[in-house]
């Protein structure tokens, strides 16, 4: 199965390693990840004004190139996969928007939202399936009690990202079942980390980071895993007493391939 | 030929001010068979009516058209003034010139143009139709109440008090249902019990009255007055008659570790139990899922200690088949799961409880004895908040909510933070809400009292997240009045669950024919002119199967439902549908279409002989509907391939007159 692949800037700087496992799990699950040429910035926020064209554009590069492609599109960033769903959402249903974007680009053929968008967790699940990737571990992550976060962007809006309940969600659950382990189920596993304040009020994005890491620990995690970098860097960053690594890790670690990896 | 007489109604200016009524009795006029055709003001007034009796001896008419509202309004009435004439009342036809045409329409003269239209498509019937003459059957005067809770009780005690047996089947080993599980009913707060085991005791001494518990209806046959009923009496293990509900079996019974239903789990029982003190009938039941000896042959205690000797392991399921004139649904409702939930972590704390939890946790016969403890580690909680609305008016988690209010979650949620603060003045009281909606008599000085007196504090808002920490919850929530975010430490978490029907109603409208909403509620025959009336006939609606309902309410609808039963079982005889499917027997060739596609079981087959023009008799298989049965539906009628099942006053020859009436 081939795919078109975006990983997004965060991916090739700081969270190298989540990339770079991403790809040899998808090799080792018989997806190739084929990386979208020349890609550029998905715009890092999804603009909720109505009238804002230029940041959405780079992700409507990405999305068209899939569609020429005749492929899905897969992201992994958490950020990258809200603002180019939200941005093909709104191809699909905003036609004054979706023709300023055409009259600008001025693609060969128009693009309407058509691409199929996937996050890496929405792979696993729907093209290759958690029975088969259970099938593929060589690494079982017995008796590891890790909790799943999912962050606020994700699931969110559920509208438009159609992932999963937002409120109770199993995704990132069921991902951890499949390798082995034991999901922990804790609150604040939906809340938001704080780092959208990280800057401008790192106090309070410390005490949100705090209290979702105290949370799970609490519940009894040994471990978190998250899809989003910015989370992982906040949680990190303001001393979880629990590791946080990326669901990407532990998958190639569940699937003997961690050590080979070259991050 | 018929003799046809037109009566166009101008309903006042319902009609009238869409349509030109002179018009169209002028039109009519020369549609063939009409000798004589006029308009009024208001056909259905008495001036009204005797203008077509009139007509009727004047022009000798076989034939009536009245073109006015809706047949389901007024065909009854135009009927009986055939009837009064002398004319066979099914040789009247309503053109719904009303409903169909002048509300829908604002134009005159489009208005007026279908308006001729449907009376010379109903001229047209009215040309074919042929007097029929109703049937009658026999009513058998008892009745079936289907559901043991307070609505079921009410409804059983008032028909058995005109004279007429009722059974009342419960699937629970016990009458009572939800309400004897609640502490204090508001707004007069006297206690639940106190005033429901009265009711059941009177249940149980009424020899009118048979209480088929730990019994379901399985398979339910027939019509209105004769419905023929299969009961199935789940295998209790203990002989009703013989069991005194002494409870030695009870204290003796080893195992003791099963979760209490009637607490909501929140304490267990033994294998054998009596669900609470005040049970109806007072009879031990065995829990085949957690008894050693029906496992695997080993204990056999109660059995030992039973004076009586009551036990009886190998007793079996029973099947009863019973005969009743009318059937009263009172199957009730449940909290909905709070497993899709989880903001409010109500399976990540013991302290998240539900609003029925909550009544079991203050109830004196409760886990607690009645004393507010929370479920975690028995303490007293002092940081109390209540949620409303989880899962009710809930249109953008409709997978997981219900859309409709529950109705009865701002009235307990008053009462449970009233007598929180009463009783334990030293706790802080929240009850987050979208709106407070308490109308009813007394209901809303009780919601203010718990306010203003009570100092409950009442915020307009939901609770975001409920997040367990330590031994406290740490609840999210906004103010919107205040328009602030609010962080409070509570030490137990009542989540006013929204309810639902009972998962047993769906299957049973299924066995009635009777219909449901989208939501499993049951659907009345009128939302508000027939209320307790199934559109079943012969099925009646009781309590908050219909619908989300306190105590008050489903009393009144209880005794409605019961008046309903008694004014049928009190007929000998029931007049029945002359609008029925028949079978030409020469046409029929004994297919079984029309079997499989009757809703009603109304069509069997038999071997009839006949002559055959050779002077040879042949024995052919054909088809016989049985009239009291079939409901006139239609359905064989479109599935017979050899054109032999008609309708009577539905012929497909009618239905083609009118076409080609509306098409010429």
């Amino acid at each position: 199965m081939k795919v078109s692949y975006f990983p997004g800037c965060t991916l090739k700087t700081k969270a190298k390693d989540l990339d770079a496992y991403a790809r040899k799990c998808a090799e080792v699950l018989g997806v190739t990840l084929e990386e979208i040429e020349n890609w550029q910035c998905c715009g890092g926020v999804f603009s909720t004004s109505r009238d804002e064209v230029a940041t959405k554009l780079s992700s409507v590069r990405a999305l068209k190139a899939a569609n020429d492609k005749e492929q899905p599109l897969v992201t992994v960033c958490s950020a990258c996969h809200n603002v180019i769903k939200q941005t093909n959402h709104q191809m699909q249903t905003d036609a004054e928007f979706a023709d300023k974007v055409n009259r600008y680009m001025a693609p060969e053929a128009p693009y309407g939202g058509e691409t199929v968008v996937y996050h890496y967790l929405e792979m696993l699940r729907d093209l290759v399936g958690f029975d088969k990737i259970k099938e593929k571990v060589v690494n079982p992550q017995t008796g590891k009690k890790i909790a799943a976060y999912y962050g606020c962007l994700l699931l969110r809006p559920n509208k438009v990202m159609q992932m999963d309940d937002p409120e109770n969600p199993r995704i990132i659950e069921d991902f951890i079942r499949a390798i082995g382990a034991e999901p922990v189920i804790y609150a604040s596993r939906n809340e938001c980390c704080g780092g959208y304040v990280a800057m401008e009020s790192p106090e309070l994005a410390k005490k949100k980071s705090n209290a979702v890491t105290s949370n799970a620990a609490a519940a009894g995690a040994e471990m978190m895993v998250t899809a989003c970098p910015l989370c992982r860097y906040n949680l990190v960053k303001n001393g979880s007493e629990i590791p946080v690594v990326y669901f990407t890790e532990l998958l190639a670690d569940a699937l003997g391939v961690k050590e080979d990896t070259n991050a | 030929m018929q003799r046809i007489g037109v009566f166009v109604c101008w309903c006042g200016s319902n009609i009238a001010g869409t349509v030109d009524v002179q018009a169209v009795s002028d039109a009519l006029a020369h549609e063939p068979g009409v000798v004589f055709s006029t308009n009024y003001q208001y056909m259905c007034s008495q001036a009204g009516q005797n203008m077509i009796k009139d007509a009727v001896a004047e022009h000798k008419l076989t034939g009536i058209v009245v073109c006015s509202c809706s047949p389901r309004m007024h065909e009854a009435t135009f009927r009986k003034t055939a009837a009064a004439a002398g004319i066979n009342p099914y040789m009247v036809e309503i053109a719904n010139i009303r409903e169909q045409c002048s509300w829908v329409h604002k134009d005159m003269q489009t208005g007026t143009e279908k308006a001729i239209i449907l009376g010379k498509a109903a001229v047209a019937k009215v040309n074919l139709n042929t007097p029929l003459t109703p049937g009658e059957s026999p009513v058998t005067k008892r009745a079936l109440v289907i559901g043991g809770g307070i609505a079921g009780i009410q409804t059983a005690l008032d028909i058995a008090d005109a004279g007429f047996p009722v059974d009342i089947v419960e699937k629970k080993p016990t009458i009572g249902g939800k309400m004897a599980q609640l502490d204090k009913t508001f707004p007069t707060l006297d206690c639940a019990a106190c005033i429901l085991t009265p009711k059941m005791v009177d249940v149980a001494q009424n020899d009118k009255i048979r209480i088929f518990s730990y019994s379901e209806v399985t398979d339910v046959k027939g019509f209105v007055g004769n419905f023929d009923v299969t009961i199935k009496k789940h295998a209790r293990y203990v002989k009703e008659d013989i069991c005194t509900g002494c409870g030695a079996c009870t204290e003796k019974c080893p195992m003791k570790k099963v979760p209490n239903e009637f607490n909501l789990g929140m304490d267990n029982r033994s294998a054998i139990y009596i669900p609470f003190a005040q049970a109806v009938p007072k009879v031990a039941t065995i829990d085949p899922n957690y008894c050693n000896m029906l496992k695997n042959g080993k204990c056999g205690v109660c059995s030992k200690v039973c004076a009586a000797g009551a036990i009886d392991y190998t007793q079996k399921d029973e099947f009863i088949e019973e005969k009743y004139g009318a059937i009263v649904v009172a199957t009730g409702f449940n909290p909905i799961s709070m497993d899709k939930f989880d903001e409010f972590a109500y399976n990540q704390s013991k302290d998240v409880i539900t609003s029925l939890e909550f009544e079991r946790l203050t109830n004196a016969a409760g886990p607690t004895a009645g004393k507010l403890l929370r479920p975690s580690d028995l303490k007293h909680p002092h940081t109390i908040v209540f949620v409303q609305c989880v899962g009710s008016r809930c249109d953008a988690c409709a997978e997981k909510g219900k859309e409709y209010c529950s109705k009865i979650c701002c009235m307990y949620t008053a009462k449970h933070a009233m007598l929180t603060r009463d009783k334990y003045p030293d706790t802080e009281v929240y009850v987050f809400y979208i709106d407070v909606r308490t109308p009813g008599k007394n209901f809303d000085e009780f919601y203010r009292r718990a306010v203003e007196e009570y100092g409950v504090h009442y915020i307009k808002g939901m609770v975001g997240k409920v997040t367990p920490e330590g031994d406290k919850l740490k609840v999210q929530a906004s103010d919107l009045l205040a328009n602030k975010q609010l962080h409070i430490d509570a030490d137990l978490v009542v989540l006013a669950a929204a309810i639902e029907p009972d998962k047993s109603a769906r299957p049973l409208a299924t066995m009635l024919t009777a219909s449901m909403d989208t939501n499993d509620f049951f659907t009345e025959a009128h939302p508000k002119l027939r209320p307790v009336e199934s559109p079943t006939a012969g099925v009646f609606l009781s309590g908050a199967c219909q619908g989300p309902k306190d105590i008050p309410e489903t009393v009144s609808q209880a005794g409605a439902a019961a008046s309903k039963v008694i004014g049928l079982l009190a007929k000998d005889k029931l007049t029945g549908n002359p609008c029925v499917a028949s079978s030409n027997e020469l046409m029929c060739n004994g297919c079984s279409t029309c079997e499989r596609v009757c809703p009603y079981g109304a069509i069997t087959y038999e071997n009839k002989e006949f002559r055959m023009p050779d002077r040879t008799t042949a024995i052919r298989r054909i088809a016989v509907v049985n009239p009291a049965v079939c409901q006139g539906c239609g359905c064989c009628t479109v599935a017979c391939p050899s054109g032999a099942m008609d309708l009577r006053g539905f012929a497909n020859s009618q239905i083609i007159a009118e076409v080609d009436a509306i098409c010429k």
